[in-house]
C-alpha cells in the first residue's frame, strides 16, 4: 500500500465526490418533484394524465439508467438536441428516479385510509389543507422505507455518470488504474462511496425509527 | 429515416452480434439469480433464526452490500482481487461473482422477511390440528412462504437484468458494449445509427423487464387476498 | 327543549350505488334541538343518509336544506357547511400523527381561523367534560377505544356545530366502553344540541331520542316518539326488526320454534 500515493490523490477523490453529490442531489430533488406529481395524478385519478403517468413510470422502471444515458448523450445530438454531460446526467437520473419515487409515494398515498380523508373533510378541511395536514404526513411515514430505498438506489446509480464524460468518482478511479495503483485507487473509491452514501442511509434509518415511535401504529 | 435504421441492423452480422450480447446479459442474470437462490435461502433462514451472532453478521454484510454501487464492486473484484490473489478471473466470472454477492444479500433479506412476517399462530394452528413439525412446515408454512417470496424474487430478477449493462465497464461484450461498437463503426456513414442502436437496446430491456414486472405484480395481487 | 324552528329539511332524497337504490325519495324534517335516532337493518341506508347530509356522498336526486341553504346544489361550499355540521365516525378516525389536543385544534384554528388561545379554552372545557383533559398530550394509539371516541366527539364539538351526526359510534367498542361514550351523548342531548344518531343500542335509543326514525330499504317506515315505537310499533317490519334484540322467547332446547313477539321492556 502506497500511502504517499493515497494522500497525493485524495483531493482528486474529494473533488469527484463533490461532483457526485451535487449531481445526485439535483437528480433526486427533480425526481421527487416528478414522482410527487405522478403520484398525485394517479391518486386523484386525473383522466389521460393518469395513463400518461403510468406509462412513463413503467418505462422508467423497466430500463437501465446507463442505456437511458447513452441515448441522451449519444443519440439525442443526432436529432439536434445537444446536452452537456451534466444535463444528461441530471435528466437521466430524474427520468429514472421519477418513476421509482412515484411508486414509493403512491404506496404511501394509497395507505391513507378513506376514513381519515373523510374525517378531515368532516371538520371542513379544504383539498389543500387535507393534503397538508392529513394525507401527506401519513403517506410520508408509510412511504419512508420505500423512499429511502429509492434514494440510496439513485445515489448508487450515479456511478455510471463517467460514460457521459463527467469526472466523477468512477472516472477518477479508472484514470488511476492506468497508473498501476489499482489497490490504492479502489480503496479510495470504496471509502469515497461510503462517505457519500452511508450518512444518507443512516439518516433515513434514524428518521424511520423516529417516525415509528411517534404517533403511528394505532 | 426508416431505411437508415434498417440498414444498420442488416449490415454484416450486426443484429446477430447484438443478440449474442443479449445472450451474455441473460447468462449473467440467470447464473446470478440461480446462485443467489442457492445461497440466499439458507442465509435468510439463518437470519430469521434466533441464534444471536449469525443474523447480526449477515445483517452487516447486507448493509455494506446495499450502500456499495455494483459498479464499485465490479471494479474491486476485476482490477484488485485478481491481482491481490494472483489469479486471473475472467470478466464473466467476476460479473457472475459480484451479482451473486449482491443477489445473495438481497435474497436473504427477502427470505428473512417472508419467514418472520408469517404469523406465529400459523404454526400453532397447524399443530393444533395434530400435524407434526414436518407436516406443519410442508403443508402450512412452506406454501405461504413461497407465496410471499415469489414476487420479490421476480422483482430482484428484473433488477439484476437492469444492472447487467454495468459489465460494460469491465469490457464484457454485452448488449450495450456490442451496440457501442456497432455505432462506432457505422456512425461515420450513418449519423442516426446511435439513435437507432441505443433506442433498440432501450426497447429490448423494456421488452424483457416489463412482462416480468407485470408477472410479479400479478402474483402479488393474486396472493394478497 | 325542542322548538319549532326547522333546521334541516330533507325532501325526496335519492341515492344509489351502481344503480342499486339505497335511499328512495326519503323525506324528513329536523327541528332545532331535536334528537333523532335512526335505526333499521344493516344496509337500509341509515349511514348513507348521514353521509349525504355533510356531502361525503353526492346525492342523485332530491333536496337537502340546512338553515335555509340548499345543500344539494352545485355551488355548495362543503367546507363551510361541514364546519356547522359535526360528524363522528364508527372507527373514531382520529389523526394518528397528531396528539389529542392537535386533533381537536386542527379544525378551529386552521379551518375556522380562530385564535389559538380561544380554541384552546374551548378544547379544555370539552375535554374536561368528557374526562380527558389530562390525556391531552397523548397520541391516539395510547388511548382506549372509548377514550378515542370521546376525543372524536370533542373534535367535532370544538367547531361549534349546529347539528351533530353520530354514525354507529359505539359499534367498534368493547362492551364496557360503550357506556362512557353514550353518557357523553346523553349529556349533550340534555343541553339541547340537535343530533341525528345512527345506532344499534336500543336501550340508549329509547333513552336519548325525541323521535325514532325507522328506515327499511331506503324509506322511512316509522317516525314516532320512542315510547310508541318500542312499545307499540305501527308496522310489521319494525316489529320484526325489534324482535332481533329480544331473547325472552328463546330458550335453550326449544331452538327452532323461533322467537315469539314480545313487547320491549327496556
Amino acid at each position: 500500500m502506497d500511502f504517499e500515493f493515497i494522500t497525493a490523490r485524495a483531493p482528486l477523490f474529494g473533488q469527484a465526490a463533490r461532483l457526485t453529490v451535487t449531481l445526485a442531489f439535483w437528480g433526486i430533488i427533480f425526481s421527487s418533484a416528478v414522482g410527487l406529481v405522478c403520484a398525485v395524478i394517479r391518486f386523484y385519478r386525473v383522466p389521460l394524465l393518469r395513463q400518461a403517468a403510468a406509462g412513463y413510470i413503467e418505462l422508467a422502471r423497466n430500463t437501465p439508467l446507463i442505456v437511458q444515458l447513452f441515448f441522451l448523450y449519444f443519440g439525442l445530438p443526432r436529432l439536434g438536441v445537444v446536452w452537456d454531460g451534466e444535463t444528461c446526467a441530471i435528466a437521466g437520473l430524474t427520468f429514472l428516479g421519477g418513476g421509482y419515487l412515484a411508486e414509493a409515494f403512491r404506496g404511501g398515498l394509497s395507505a391513507v385510509g378513506r376514513g381519515q380523508i373523510e374525517a378531515g373533510l368532516s371538520i371542513g378541511l379544504n383539498r389543500f389543507q387535507l393534503l397538508r395536514y392529513v394525507i401527506i404526513p401519513q403517506a410520508l411515514a408509510v412511504a419512508l422505507p420505500a423512499i429511502s430505498a429509492a434514494v440510496i438506489f439513485l445515489m448508487k446509480e450515479t456511478s455510471v455518470f463517467s460514460i457521459v464524460a463527467l469526472p466523477d468518482l468512477m472516472y477518477v478511479a479508472k484514470d488511476l488504474l492506468k497508473e498501476g495503483y489499482s489497490g490504492e485507487s479502489n480503496l479510495m473509491l470504496v471509502a469515497s462511496y461510503l462517505v457519500v452514501i452511508l450518512p444518507v442511509s443512516l439518516a433515513f434509518g434514524y428518521w424511520e425509527r423516529r417516525l415509528r415511535f411517534a404517533g403511528f401504529g394505532s | 429515416m426508416l431505411d437508415s435504421a434498417l440498414s444498420i441492423f442488416r449490415t454484416g452480422r450486426n443484429l446477430a452480434r447484438l443478440m449474442e450480447g443479449l445472450g451474455i446479459t441473460l447468462q449473467i442474470s440467470a447464473a446470478a439469480v440461480g446462485l443467489s437462490l442457492l445461497l440466499g435461502i439458507p442465509a435468510g433462514l439463518l437470519m430469521a433464526g434466533r441464534r444471536p451472532l449469525i443474523p447480526k453478521l449477515l445483517r452487516l454484510y447486507l448493509e455494506i452490500i446495499r450502500v456499495m454501487p455494483i459498479l464499485v464492486l465490479l471494479f474491486l473484484f476485476y482490477y484488485s482481487l485478481s491481482r491481490f490473489l494472483n489469479i486471473n478471473l475472467s470478466a464473466m466470472t467476476v460479473s457472475v461473482l459480484v451479482f451473486t454477492l449482491w443477489g445473495t444479500a438481497e435474497m436473504s433479506d427477502l427470505v428473512r422477511g417472508a419467514v418472520s412476517s408469517l404469523p406465529r399462530h400459523q404454526w400453532e394452528s397447524g399443530r393444533a390440528l395434530g400435524l407434526n413439525e414436518m407436516q406443519v412446515s410442508l403443508y402450512v408454512v412452506f406454501p405461504q412462504i413461497v407465496r410471499r417470496l415469489l414476487p420479490g424474487i421476480i422483482n430482484l430478477t428484473t433488477r439484476m437484468i437492469k444492472t447487467t449493462p454495468f459489465v460494460f465497464f469491465i469490457n464484457l461484450p454485452d448488449l450495450l458494449k456490442v451496440g457501442q461498437q456497432i455505432v462506432e463503426v457505422s456512425g461515420i456513414r450513418n449519423p442516426l445509427s446511435s439513435v437507432w442502436v441505443y433506442g433498440f437496446i432501450f426497447a429490448v430491456y423494456f421488452a424483457i423487464c416489463y412482462p416480468i414486472s407485470l408477472l410479479s405484480r400479478y402474483l402479488e395481487l393474486r396472493w394478497q387476498s | 327543549m325542542v322548538n319549532s324552528q326547522e333546521i334541516l329539511k330533507i325532501k325526496d332524497l335519492e341515492k344509489s350505488f351502481d344503480g342499486v337504490p339505497v335511499l328512495n325519495r326519503l323525506t324528513l324534517t329536523v327541528k332545532r334541538g331535536e334528537v333523532l335516532v335512526v335505526i333499521g337493518p344493516s344496509g337500509c341506508g341509515k349511514s348513507t343518509l348521514l353521509r349525504c347530509l355533510n356531502g361525503l356522498e353526492p346525492v342523485n336526486g332530491g333536496q337537502i336544506v340546512f338553515e335555509g341553504q340548499i345543500l344539494t346544489s352545485f355551488q355548495t361550499s362543503w367546507s363551510r357547511v361541514r364546519q356547522r355540521i359535526g360528524m363522528v365516525f364508527q372507527n373514531y378516525e382520529l389523526f394518528p400523527h397528531f396528539n389529542v389536543l392537535e386533533n381537536i385544534l386542527l379544525g378551529p384554528v386552521r379551518v375556522q381561523g380562530r385564535k389559538k388561545s380561544e380554541a384552546l379554552e374551548k378544547a379544555e372545557f370539552w375535554l374536561n367534560r368528557v374526562g380527558l383533559w389530562d390525556r391531552r398530550e397523548s397520541f391516539p394509539r395510547q388511548l382506549s377505544g372509548g377514550q378515542k371516541q370521546r376525543v372524536a366527539i370533542v373534535r367535532a364539538l370544538a367547531m361549534d356545530p349546529e347539528i351533530m351526526l353520530f354514525d354507529e359510534v359505539t359499534a367498534s367498542l368493547d362492551p364496557e366502553m360503550v357506556r362512557e361514550v353514550l353518557d357523553v351523548i346523553l349529556n349533550l342531548a340534555k343541553e339541547g344540541l340537535t343530533m341525528i344518531i345512527v345506532t344499534h343500542e336500543m336501550a340508549f335509543a329509547r333513552a336519548v331520542a325525541d323521535r325514532i326514525i325507522f328506515i327499511d330499504q331506503g324509506v322511512i317506515v316509522e317516525d314516532s316518539p320512542p315510547e310508541t315505537f318500542f312499545e307499540n310499533p305501527a308496522t310489521d317490519r319494525a316489529r320484526r326488526f325489534l324482535n332481533i334484540f329480544q331473547f325472552d322467547g328463546v330458550q335453550r332446547g326449544s331452538r327452532g320454534t323461533g322467537p315469539k313477539t314480545v313487547p320491549v321492556r327496556l
